[in-house]
């Protein structure tokens, strides 16, 4: 692999306890497809869980699909363990029914775009790369 | 691996550092998980400096345990690492795992899917589990995968377990990344004829039989014993018609016998054929005995440290071909005579053998001839 070239790793999460993960396993699918490492985990992750994964392997993105109502805790969580952990330069996205107000909210702290149900997943992709490429500008 | 370092072109040298890399070398050297995180992504993306950090990681010594499973999908070699990872911290010992899976050889993305298995260790802190993707390498594991287990056994683990890629062929690189190779089969997966075929008792220090909560198990147990008893030459003497065989038995009696006169490998190692049922961690304590046996067969025979100098002077010989590799296709000289070449090759008053040669003698100084391409300076 050329120099520079670096894989975009994501880690692709389903926390809480509801118990479908067709949703996530399709993100992750369509990130392989769009070129990326995706790190899957399955479901019922802790937040706990989710950073220590992500700082374990190394990702530039963590994903998360938030379909229980709880996106409103969950996100902070993680977005403060991340940066607990010294991982603050960790991407923090998602999905999920997640009201407009409540993006812009959780935007305000920090976390990275949100998308809702009925987005195609190449917005997504489309999201992560120019981020990616916009970090790697910046020289991170 | 002591004495001089050469004068110049010390690419190697802990010189080469830059003040990124030396600020996480000094995390990585404090214990930090998120600075050997990171040092895994230097090596294997081989982002600038990564030579430089494994050289300034890889003079300390190293004591680790490497432990290989491989076998083909679905035979649950993840769910047998994190029951074997599970058992190892229950005895207050810390384990690092490196999961290999296949990368899309369309898109270049990959799914990595092992952690599924091993949720409830991902917060342990004596635990450390990467997932790699095989990056277009054959062979079972990526092209890093070796220096990024030289990374987790620097970094301090006693135990480093890891899982090759699975995709049904022999996947041989494990035999030069592992000190122990456990080949996982599950009934489904056919029969010893078929594990023979395919040269796994070539590759295995110990087999599983996993799955063993299903039909098939023991028939494929007796199976490999008596495949195991072939190919040593020993079926007649020692298994009887219709019995099965005290392994352990016979395995005391192998590992007595002498060391190996070949030189490279120890012989009398009787490959043992464990059952397991990993998802409820029946017959890992077995397993765990056996790879402790396996290792003190290794230590006690010497094999341990020809498997090392095996290892390192394979990995010298990978690094010099990556370099060579990086060497020539970065040579401005080299691009020009590929470049002005071509044409004579499709006009034939070159050939590729006779440009390849130019380019060798360019890189490597007028000495270098292969013999036979064109002739004893006759040619070119
Ligand atoms: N019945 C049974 N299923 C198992 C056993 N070990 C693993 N599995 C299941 O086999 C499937 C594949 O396991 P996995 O560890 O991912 O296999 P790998 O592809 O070799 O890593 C999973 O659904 C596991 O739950 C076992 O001992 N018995
Ligand atoms: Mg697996």
């Amino acid at each position: 692999m050329p120099e520079g070239d670096r894989k975009i790793r994501v880690l692709v999460a389903k926390p809480g306890l509801d118990g479908h993960d067709r949703g996530a396993k399709v993100i992750a699918s369509a990130f392989r497809d769009a070129g990326f490492e995706v790190i899957y985990t399955g479901l019922h992750q802790t937040p706990e869980m989710i950073v220590s994964a992500a700082v374990q392997e190394d990702v530039d993105v963590v994903a998360m699909s938030v379909l229980s109502g709880a996106h409103m805790t969950l996100f902070p969580r993680v977005m403060e363990l991340l940066e607990e952990a010294g991982a603050e330069d960790v991407l923090l996205t998602g999905g999920g029914i997640i009201p407009e107000e409540d993006m812009r909210a959780l935007q305000e702290r920090g976390v990275g775009r949100l998308f809702g149900p009925g987005t195609a997943t190449r917005e997504a992709v489309a999201y992560i790369k120019e981020w990616a490429a916009g970090r790697r500008e910046r020289g991170g | 691996m002591s004495g001089e370092r050469p004068a110049e072109g010390g690419r190697a040298a802990p010189e080469g550092l830059g003040l990124e890399n030396r600020a996480l070398l000094e995390r990585f050297q404090a214990g930090k998980k998120m600075g050997l995180a990171r040092a895994i992504s230097l090596v294997e993306n081989e982002h600038p400096g990564f030579q430089a950090f494994l050289h300034a990681v890889l003079t300390t010594p190293r004591f680790g345990n490497r432990v290989g499973l491989t076998g083909p999908p679905g035979a649950g070699k993840s769910t047998l690492v994190a029951a074997l990872s599970r058992a190892y911290r229950e005895r207050g010992e810390e384990v690092a795992v490196v999961a290999v899976d296949p990368t899309s050889p369309y898109s270049g993305g990959a799914l990595l899917g092992d952690r599924i298995r091993m949720n409830d260790l991902t917060t342990d802190a004596g635990i450390f589990i990467r997932s790699m993707a095989s990056r277009g390498s054959l062979g079972g594991l990526a092209t890093t995968t070796k220096e990024v287990l030289d990374l987790m056994d620097a970094f301090g683990f006693p135990w480093v377990l890891v899982e090759t890629v699975g995709v049904g062929q022999t996947e041989l690189e494990i035999t030069g990344a592992a000190d122990t190779v456990v080949v996982i089969l599950v009934p489904e997966s056919g029969d010893a004829i078929q594990a023979m075929k395919a040269g796994l008792m070539e590759i295995a220090d110990i087999f599983v039989v996993n799955k063993a909560d299903r039909p098939g198990a023991d028939r494929l147990v007796k199976d490999l014993q008596l495949a195991i008893h072939l190919k040593e030459g020993s079926a007649l003497r020692d298994v009887p018609a219709h019995h099965g065989v005290d392994l352990r038995r016979v395995g005391v009696l192998a590992s007595a016998r002498a060391r190996s006169t070949k030189g490279d490998e120890p012989e009398g190692w009787e490959i043992p054929v464990l059952k397991t049922v990993a998802q409820t961690g029946e017959g890992v304590p077995a397993l765990m005995e056996a790879v402790a046996r396996h290792r003190s067969f290794l230590e006690a025979t010497g094999g341990l440290e020809e498997r090392r100098k095996a290892r390192a002077a394979g990995r010298v010989r990978d690094v010099v071909q990556r370099e060579l590799r990086r060497a020539a296709w970065s040579s401005h000289k080299v691009q020009q005579i590929l470049e002005a070449g071509v044409d004579d090759i499709a006009a034939a008053s070159e050939t590729p053998y006779s440009l390849a040669e130019e380019i060798l003698v360019a890189l490597l100084g007028p000495g270098w001839r292969r013999p036979g391409v064109t002739g004893d300076g006759g040619g070119a």
